[in-house]
């Protein structure tokens, strides 16, 4: 297993919150590396979208989470995994089409979900899971369960009409929600440039009552702090809140991009904003760690991707012979 | 209290009600099913003796409704979402074919999605071509969802039971010319439920074998009616879940009749009871029949307006019962 325990608070509360952050930031950042490696050397088939880049998004808004809380994803989704405690093994056998990973080899990198951790699972569909996580929300409304649901998403989501409506069911059901949106600035080649007409993407919430606010998706400590306003206001009754984080796509949309639509300038301006040096800096600040300290965690979290990629090639492969029987769940007496 | 003649919408209503009394976690959503009382009145006055948590008014979102029916199910409850006609499902088809329906299979058995969404459908009301389709073969053709096509208010009420008890998401088609009319058979009370995917054997004959779903079951009746008559004995089957669908007493029936009409009402070219065709032209009991296997179904064309075009464009009785004697004389 390569489970990290979940750490909740502000990621400079502590020695522990900082360490936790790094770690998980750097787990991310390193699982994607493994996969593009994988890929490239013809180990992985189909595709895979990456998040390099954008680490400190998911890190900061599942460090405002309890355990309990509860996430859907979208097709760039392991970082949103890996920060609310997925295991790498797991993930990393899912994409190999393991029998031990996720989804048993029927889902592969864009289908993870894992109940354990809150995880109602990564989406296929451009917005898919924006009117689930309402769902969910209505349910921990009803069931008075205390949960807080979490929708990530893309800039490009917020052109769907799923956002808008879910956007709404939220809202006029004060659902205890958040809209989570990592604005990585194209969905696929479209710039945001191109598909708004608006210059801040948080002016959509206006429509719809509800408050929203921006952050520097690359900060760590910026997310969380407004991840836990958001949070908080969610378990007060006072319904969802829109954060649109700015951020970077560094890698292309999928395996197929040749970054056609950018600049290598605009890519190398984005590399310079890299969430893991900015925040490693804030520790600094902070006298938290030792330099040497900060590079044992990163080393750490390499180790725990190297381990899980190694249990993960042993495991057995996935067999068809069960897949009938996997299309509906038995009706238990 | 014995067992009382009840439409298909309050039989439908009757069982939503015993679900809400068996289960918390069990509630309605959709357009209008509040104080409205749905469209259709099916939900009627549940909302007074719910309230307005329980029977959940939304806006016109069948997207977002759909969804949240999903997600709350993820989340434990069983939702019941009302599609206000089943036309409108093509808004909500991501939620339905996407994630409902591969949700259990796709995330390796992790989260399931016990939601039923029940939606009016078919033609007869003058509604035209956005508002009276038969949807069925869009639903049968995805791996995920059941599909349940009651004909019946007594079948109505134990199937919805089963499908509010089922773990996976149930698409449950009610026609909407049957919701005002009584069965012809009284409603049991008490919580029975009838199996999803078990097919039954309205009547019993031996000269042909009718398969019909939905209304089609009904229409059908009136001619194994009339053909009795004529000394012409039918049996006439109703799959009643077209999504699983039981065969057996088709095989059976024809093995006895060596005849088989198959009746829908939605448009012919790949429509749901095709399957039923290609299943029994693959099975042994094809070798029973004497006659070619004849189908009526809708006209491949939108549902027209005028009282006269609409009836044209789905089997009517009178085009069942010509097929059916036809059948039978000519074949022998």
């Amino acid at each position: 297993m390569t489970t990290a325990p979940l750490l909740i608070g502000h990621p400079l509360a502590s020695k522990e919150h900082a360490r936790h952050a790094l770690l998980y930031m750097c787990r991310i950042r390193k699982f994607e590396e493994a996969v593009e490696d994988l890929f490239g050397r013809g180990m992985m088939h189909g595709t895979m979208h990456l998040s390099i880049g954008q680490e400190a998004s998911p890190t900061g808004m599942c460090m405002a989470l309890n355990l309990t809380d509860q996430i859907t994803s979208t097709h760039r989704g392991h970082g949103h995994c890996i920060a609310k405690g997925a295991d790498l093994t797991r993930m990393i056998a899912e994409l190999l089409g393991k029998e031990i990973g996720y989804c048993g080899g029927r889902g592969g990198s864009m289908h993870i979900a894992d109940v354990d951790t809150g995880n109602l699972g990564a989406n296929g569909v451009v917005g898919g899971g924006i009117p689930i996580a309402a769902g969910a929300a209505l349910a921990s409304k009803m069931m008075k369960s205390g949960k807080v649901v979490v929708s990530f998403f893309g800039d490009g989501a917020m052109n769907e009409g799923a956002f808008h409506e879910a956007a709404n069911l939220a809202a006029i059901w004060k659902l205890p929600m958040i809209l989570f949106c990592e604005n990585n600035k194209y969905g696929m080649s479209s710039s945001t440039e191109k598909a708004f007409a608006i210059d801040n993407l948080k002016d959509r919430a206006l429509g719809y009552g509800i408050p929203s606010v921006n952050v520097d998706g690359n900060d760590v400590v910026a997310v969380y702090e407004q991840a836990q306003i958001a949070a908080d206001r969610a378990r007060n009754g006072e319904g969802p809140t829109l954060i649109v984080a700015e951020t970077y796509r560094w890698k292309g949309h999928s395996r197929s991009d040749k970054n056609l639509y950018r600049t290598k300038e605009e890519i190398e301006e984005w590399r310079l904003l890299d969430p893991i040096p900015k925040f490693v800096e804030k520790i600094l600040e902070s006298k938290l760690m030792e330099q040497s300290e900060i590079d044992a965690i990163q080393a750490e979290a390499q180790d725990q991707v190297i381990a899980a990629v190694n249990e993960a090639v042993k495991a057995k492969s996935a067999e068809p012979s069960g897949l009938l029987a996997a299309v509906f769940k038995e009706i238990s007496a | 209290m014995s067992d009382r003649m009840l439409t298909m919408a309050e039989a439908v209503r009757e069982a939503m009600s015993i679900a809400f009394d068996e289960r918390p976690e069990v509630f309605l959503l959709g357009e209008d099913v509040g104080i409205y009382g749905g469209a259709f009145g099916v939900s009627a006055d549940m909302y007074h003796r719910y309230g307005a948590e329980r029977v959940l008014d939304t806006p016109i979102a069948e997207l977002g409704i759909v969804g949240a029916a999903v997600g709350a199910a993820l989340a434990g409850m069983r939702p019941i979402v009302e599609i206000q006609f089943s036309d409108f499902t093509a808004q909500a088809m991501d939620q339905i074919a996407n994630q409902a329906a591969k949700i259990h299979f796709m995330l390796g058995g992790a989260l399931h999605v016990p939601m039923v969404l029940r939606t009016p459908q078919g033609s007869g009301t003058g509604a035209a071509a956005q508002h009276s389709q038969n949807l069925e073969p869009w639903f049968a053709s995805v791996p995920g969802l059941k599909v349940v096509v009651p004909s019946n208010p007594a079948d109505a009420k134990g199937l919805l039971l089963s499908a509010i008890d089922d773990p996976n998401p149930v698409i449950f088609l009610e026609h909407k010319l049957l919701y005002k009319i009584p069965g012809r058979d009284s409603v049991p009370v008490g919580s029975g439920r009838i199996p999803l995917g078990v097919a039954k054997v309205v009547r019993e004959g031996k000269d042909l074998t009718i398969v019909a779903t939905g209304i089609m079951v009904n229409k059908s009746w009136e001619v194994c009616e009339k053909l009795a008559a004529e000394g012409i004995s039918i049996t006439l089957i109703d799959p009643r879940t077209i999504s699983p669908l039981d065969m057996q007493p088709v095989y059976e029936s024809v093995e006895k009749t060596g005849r088989l009409l198959v009746v829908q009402e939605g448009p012919s070219h790949a429509g749901f009871i095709n399957e039923v065709i290609a299943q029994m032209a693959g099975s042994s009991s094809f070798g029973s029949l004497i006659a070619p296997i004849k189908r009526l179904a809708g006209m491949n064309i939108p549902i027209p307006y005028a009282p006269q075009l609409e009836k044209a464009a789905v089997p009517q009785i009178e085009d069942i019962e010509i097929a059916a004697r036809d059948i039978v004389k000519n074949w022998r």
